[in-house]
């Protein structure tokens, strides 16, 4: 079986700091992956690496595109790779102002992506905004309202609606749980556990929430000064931790 | 079913000095399609540590533990991930579940899991919540407010949910009054008479011997006892 995406020797610098070093995971199709780890551990430098927010100093970044198999991402040219984020992956940011367009209606942000790869049908773009703020739990009467009159939690969700409303393939995540309510974080949570499974989703998660893979991630990447110490499957790893920071990491955690 | 052999497990605390704990050694275990076998055992004795080597929570330090084709000391991830989407149920003490979501829906999940539609699968879990008598109005709620006995009846519930070949039950019936006792009793002997392979821990001696067909004492897998 192919991997959807396949990562390997994934390594970044920033001058003489190291941000990643020598990275390598597959992620096959329906899977969640999360990546853990403190702040500054290089998880997000790494989610950044594979989705081409940031050019790598070396390493593969391989994906299974429809149309040619497997391609390495690092090496296609710009247009095909804004193709690609644009069709089969889908980027959510932490903070959901960096993911939406502010200015535009809830229903543009939604509607723009489908323009992009093609829609030109006013009426069908709209019914598709309104068929996707109701999964998200948006009421479809704030449709013209601007991003900037929801709260934090509604724009969350409409930064995952307007990610998905194409059928991507592939969905980084960092932090989406970040910065929210614990109510809203349950409810994110269970919106996006339901949309994996019904979508056949694969989704990179990066987190410091233990709780959060737990309960959405089948596997677990734990990273520590760059570098991956330890991976397997979520439960495994949080319940029989083997490297010396997982098992601090997991000691760590509050009970409540 | 369930084949272990020569089973050994090791715990490293990198933050105590690196103190190596030995917790079990040359565990052997067979279980038949159809059979149940109860771990027994003092507290600490390694009953749980067992039953997650299987499950695959723990990792092992040596040995095999084959469940269906699947040896899981040694499987890649994906392969525990689909034993356990298929093959293998745990019905663990505690229940586990996104906040939020109602009963009927955690208790669907597994079948949903596996392609069952929405309508059968909350067809199953209604028959089930009905069976362990968790009252109709609770079914929309999710079950993280609810008491411990019906916390672990839809625990029980959603582990009976799909038909797996392999089961493993951690004390199903700890907290449950005598009716809903005789419900668990009765879905494991229907596992049984299916043909399920079942390992459980049961502290309930009435319910160990109607449905179990032998005991295992773990003890003789601790280190030092191993011949």
């Amino acid at each position: 079986m192919t991997p959807l995406l396949s990562v390997d020797g994934l390594t970044k610098t920033y001058g003489a700091h190291v941000g990643c070093r020598d990275v390598a995971l597959d992620l096959f199709a329906g899977e969640v992956l999360g990546i853990v780890g403190e702040s500054g551990s290089g998880k997000t430098t790494v989610l950044n690496c594979m989705a081409g927010h940031l050019l790598p100093d070396r390493g593969r970044v391989v994906f299974d595109t429809r149309a040619d198999g497997p391609r390495d991402v690092l090496r296609m040219s710009e247009p095909e790779r804004r193709m690609l984020g644009r069709t089969d992956w889908a980027f959510v940011h932490q903070n959901a102002r960096d993911g939406l367009r502010m200015g535009v209606s809830a229903g543009g942000n939604v509607g723009e992506r489908l323009m992009a790869v093609g829609a030109r049908n006013y009426g069908r773009i709209r019914a598709t905004a309104e068929d996707w703020l109701t999964r998200v739990e948006i009421d479809a009467a704030r449709i013209d309202d601007r991003p900037t009159t929801f709260s934090g939690g509604m724009q969350q969700r409409l930064q995952i609606a307007r990610n998905l409303v194409t059928g991507p393939r592939l969905v980084f995540m960092d932090e989406p749980t970040g910065g929210l309510d614990v109510s809203v974080q349950a409810r994110l949570l269970d919106l996006l556990r339901g949309l994996v499974r019904d979508m056949g989703l694969s989704a990179i998660i990066v987190t410091h929430d233990l709780a959060v893979v737990r309960l959405l991630a089948d596997r677990l990447l734990v990273m520590k000064s760059g570098e991956v110490v330890e991976h397997g499957l979520t439960d495994q790893v949080l319940d029989d931790p083997q490297h010396g920071y997982t098992q601090l990491l997991v000691s760590s955690v509050l009970q409540v | 079913m369930i084949e272990i052999e020569n089973l050994s497990k090791t715990f490293t605390l990198h933050n105590q000095g690196g103190a190596i704990i030995r917790v079990m050694e040359g565990a052997n275990l067979s279980v038949r399609p159809g059979e149940c076998v109860a771990l027994t055992g003092a507290s600490g004795s390694g009953k749980s540590t067992l039953m997650r080597l299987v499950y695959g929570n723990y990792l092992a330090a040596q040995g095999t533990i084959r469940v269906g084709g699947v040896d899981v000391a040694n499987a890649a991830p994906r392969e525990i991930l689909a034993l356990r989407r298929d093959t293998l149920g745990y019905v663990s003490q505690f229940l586990r579940v996104v906040p939020r979501v109602s009963t009927l829906d955690v208790v669907a999940e597994p079948l949903r899991r596996l392609g069952v539609n929405g309508a059968d699968a909350h067809g199953r879990a209604t028959w089930l919540l009905t069976r362990l008598n968790i009252p109709e109005p609770l079914w929309a709620l999710s079950p993280t407010t609810f008491s411990g006995g019906e916390q672990q009846r839809v625990n029980i519930a959603r582990g009976f949910a799909h038909p797996y070949p392999a089961l493993l039950l951690d004390e199903p019936t700890a907290s449950l009054d005598a009716d809903n006792r005789a419900v668990v009793l009765d879905l494991i002997l229907e596992a049984k008479a299916r043909g399920a392979a079942l390992v459980g821990i049961f502290h309930d001696a009435e319910i160990r011997d109607r449905v179990c067909d032998r005991a295992v004492d773990v003890t003789a897998f601790s280190p030092g006892h191993a011949a």
